[in-house]
């Protein structure tokens, strides 16, 4: 026993009796009770629940975002509850990739600065991220869009600039938190093929929705009820 | 390379951000503008004055002691009495102590001054003769336009020349050709030897010992010409002045000597002089005074010009501190992406700094403005110096960086988790 590793070659990220405990007044909240799984490498999960079931918790912890109350938590063979904050930030800026439900782009910035957000962080240089930013940009299908400004684009537009710039520094795994929860489904759809492909380029996809036609794309499905894991297809 | 080019890649994102919101990021620099403004205008001013100063002290010499004849108190009160003669002033004997009794004093030259109408060919007006040796020229220096000046050959054959200052000259119309002609002063006849520079007004108390309608002579013509009594005729009585001596003006050997020599020289002067009817000015008494009121000057003006900036620098932390608020959602968006707190915190900071130095920079240019009024409309002279232009940008980069930190700080703490849902 003492000799197995915490984390299996194949798998990318472990959970491992998971807590996440909030205070609300008198009484304890716990948004993770005591989660254990784990994912493959390459894999497409959706994480469906109701509101309040602590997916979306679930998320900001995988995503380094935040910190358990205990338990562990291994991204590869990393053990992210030991992490001080710039650690974690440096473990975002390198290894992950996060895509929202509103976007979140940065108004000011062009879409090109805007996917060049990230390897502005990583210390590229200009000519560098430029070219980068302009093969994201074709990749997502936003060639010749480059120079507008988010508020010029429409809703699926700006969730392909905010794919590309989740894909700039090549992330491991991309979290996407309801992707096309602002946007029709039609556009819906093509936001989802983009992360289809993407998972099969081996991009490890964690996805939290609550749309069953949605989550069908995913390989693999996780529902939470209260903090906990209620069935895994 | 890299680092610099990363510092310089960071600026220019900070003025992106500033250039991004035009209006506001120029209202919030106002305050920088005006303190730094206020700055440079303070340094340009007090510079200017202690440059005037200085200025002043030197065409009064910095090593002379001027001795002047007063009308003391006493005679002032006499003088209403109809004919009456007041005697008073300094005397020949005065010249002589002084210039043989002081081993301190380098070179000295008795002084007699009175108006005379003077006459060049048609042209007439008044001069002031100035009645003096050679050595004045050594005391009072000026530069020679033509001719030559009194020379100790004038004195010894008490020959009736004069010098014109420029000013004069050509007042009366006298040029670089008039050398050698006669000129008429009172009822006797000059030649005219030569025309010097001039240089006139006051510094301080102190009248700057030549004026612009001066005419030189040798001391011993104008005493056996015109002699020692003067006449005043004032509305309908007239009033009788016998004066040797209006000034001696005496050059110390040594700077750190003159105070010690003009007090000497009161004390001398008190002994044998039952009145007190002379003063002794020291210039170097007035560049020391001139030097204090700078100090006051800079203080006041220092205190105003600091509160103004801690006005602008609060102004700034102000916006800062809201458009960390209103940005919330970028930082959390930074923040996810994976940028570090202190990146944040280098981001805002670099943004006031800016901010405060775009301000700065503003102000130097209203800063440079109010001296070239002032100068213009009061005829004060104003110097900006490079002290006085990186000492005000020093501060309003410093302003940026002190009321910066706060706000930076501020948006550091934003939880990312929190901020991504800030709307």
């Amino acid at each position: 026993m003492a000799d197995q590793p915490l984390i299996e070659n194949d798998e990318i990220v472990k959970l491992d009796k998971a807590y996440k405990t909030y205070q609300m007044g008198m009484q304890e909240v716990h948004a993770l009770a005591g989660v254990t799984i784990s994912f493959k490498k390459g894999s497409f999960w959706a994480i469906m629940g109701p509101s309040g079931s602590g997916k979306s918790t679930m998320m900001n912890i995988l995503g380094c975002l935040d910190r358990l109350t205990s338990g562990r938590y291994l991204l590869e063979s990393r053990n992210v509850g030991s992490l001080d904050d710039d650690s974690l930030s440096e473990l975002r800026l390198r290894h992950l990739g996060f895509v929202f439900q509103s976007f979140n782009l940065i108004p000011q910035l062009t879409v090109q600065r805007n996917i060049e957000l990230p390897l502005y962080y990583l210390g590229w240089d200009y000519t560098r991220s430029a070219k980068r930013a302009e093969e994201l940009a074709e990749e997502v299908g936003l060639g010749g869009r480059l120079h507008h400004r988010p508020t010029e684009l429409s809703g699926g537009e700006m969730q392909r600039v905010a794919i590309a710039r989740a894909l700039a520094n090549n992330p491991r795994i991309i979290f996407a938190d309801e992707p096309t929860g602002n946007l029709d489904s039609a556009t819906g759809e093509q936001i989802l093929e983009l992360l289809v492909n993407l998972n099969r380029q081996g991009k490890t996809i964690i996805m939290v929705t609550h749309e069953p036609d949605i989550a069908k794309h995913a390989h693999n499905k996780l529902h939470m009820t209260d903090g906990v894991i209620d069935k895994i297809e | 390379m890299k680092q610099t080019n990363k510092i310089f890649r960071n600026i220019w994102l900070g003025i992106e951000n500033v250039l991004m919101h035009k209006l506001r990021s120029f209202l919030t620099m106002l305050g920088v503008v005006f303190g730094v403004g206020s700055v440079v205008a303070m340094l340009s001013v007090g510079e200017g004055a202690s440059k005037e100063a200085l200025e002043q002290i030197r065409k009064l010499g910095s090593n002379n002691i001027i001795i002047s004849a007063v009308k003391s108190a006493e005679e002032e009160a006499m003088s209403t009495q109809h004919s009456h003669m007041s005697i008073y002033g300094l005397t020949y004997e005065d010249y002589l102590r002084l210039s043989e009794s002081f081993g301190n004093i380098k070179e000295s030259a008795p002084v007699k001054l009175l108006r005379k109408e003077s006459r060049l060919r048609e042209r007439s007006m008044e001069l002031r003769v100035v009645g003096t040796t050679p050595e004045w020229f050594k005391l009072v220096p000026r530069a020679i336009i033509a001719g030559r000046v009194l020379l100790s050959a004038d004195q010894d054959k008490k020959a009736p020349v004069a010098v014109l200052t420029e000013f004069g000259a050509r007042k009366i119309l006298a040029t670089e050709n008039t050398i050698g002609q006669t000129i008429r002063i009172g009822g006797d006849e000059f030649e005219i030897v030569g025309i010097v520079k001039s240089e006139s007004g006051q510094a301080g108390n102190i009248q700057i010992p030549d004026q612009q309608i001066d005419v030189y002579i040798p001391i011993e013509v104008a005493r056996k010409y015109f002699g020692d009594v003067f006449m005043k005729i004032t509305s309908g009585s007239f009033e009788r002045e016998q004066v040797e001596l209006h000034q001696i003006i005496a050059q110390v050997n040594n700077t750190e000597n003159v105070e010690s020599t003009a007090q000497a020289i009161e004390e001398m002067l008190k002994r044998f002089h039952k009145k007190k009817d002379y003063i002794v000015s020291v210039p170097l008494a007035l560049l020391k005074q001139a030097e204090a009121t700078k100090r006051t000057f800079n203080i006041v003006l220092g205190s105003i010009a600091g509160i103004s900036l801690l006005v602008g620098g609060i102004g700034i932390m102000n916006i800062m501190l809201a458009s960390v608020t209103e940005r919330t959602r970028e930082i959390g968006i930074r923040r996810a992406i994976g940028a570090k707190r202190r990146q944040i915190v280098l981001q805002f900071l670099i943004e006031t700094v800016v901010l405060s130095t775009t301000g700065g920079i503003i102000g130097l240019g209203v800063g440079a403005l109010i001296p070239f009024l002032i100068t213009y409309f009061s005829g004060m002279m104003t110097v900006i110096t490079l002290g006085g232009v990186l000492l005000p940008l020093l501060i309003s980069m410093t302003i940026g960086i002190v009321f910066g930190l706060y706000p930076a700080m501020h948006a550091a703490r934003v939880d990312p988790i929190v901020a991504l849902r800030h709307e």
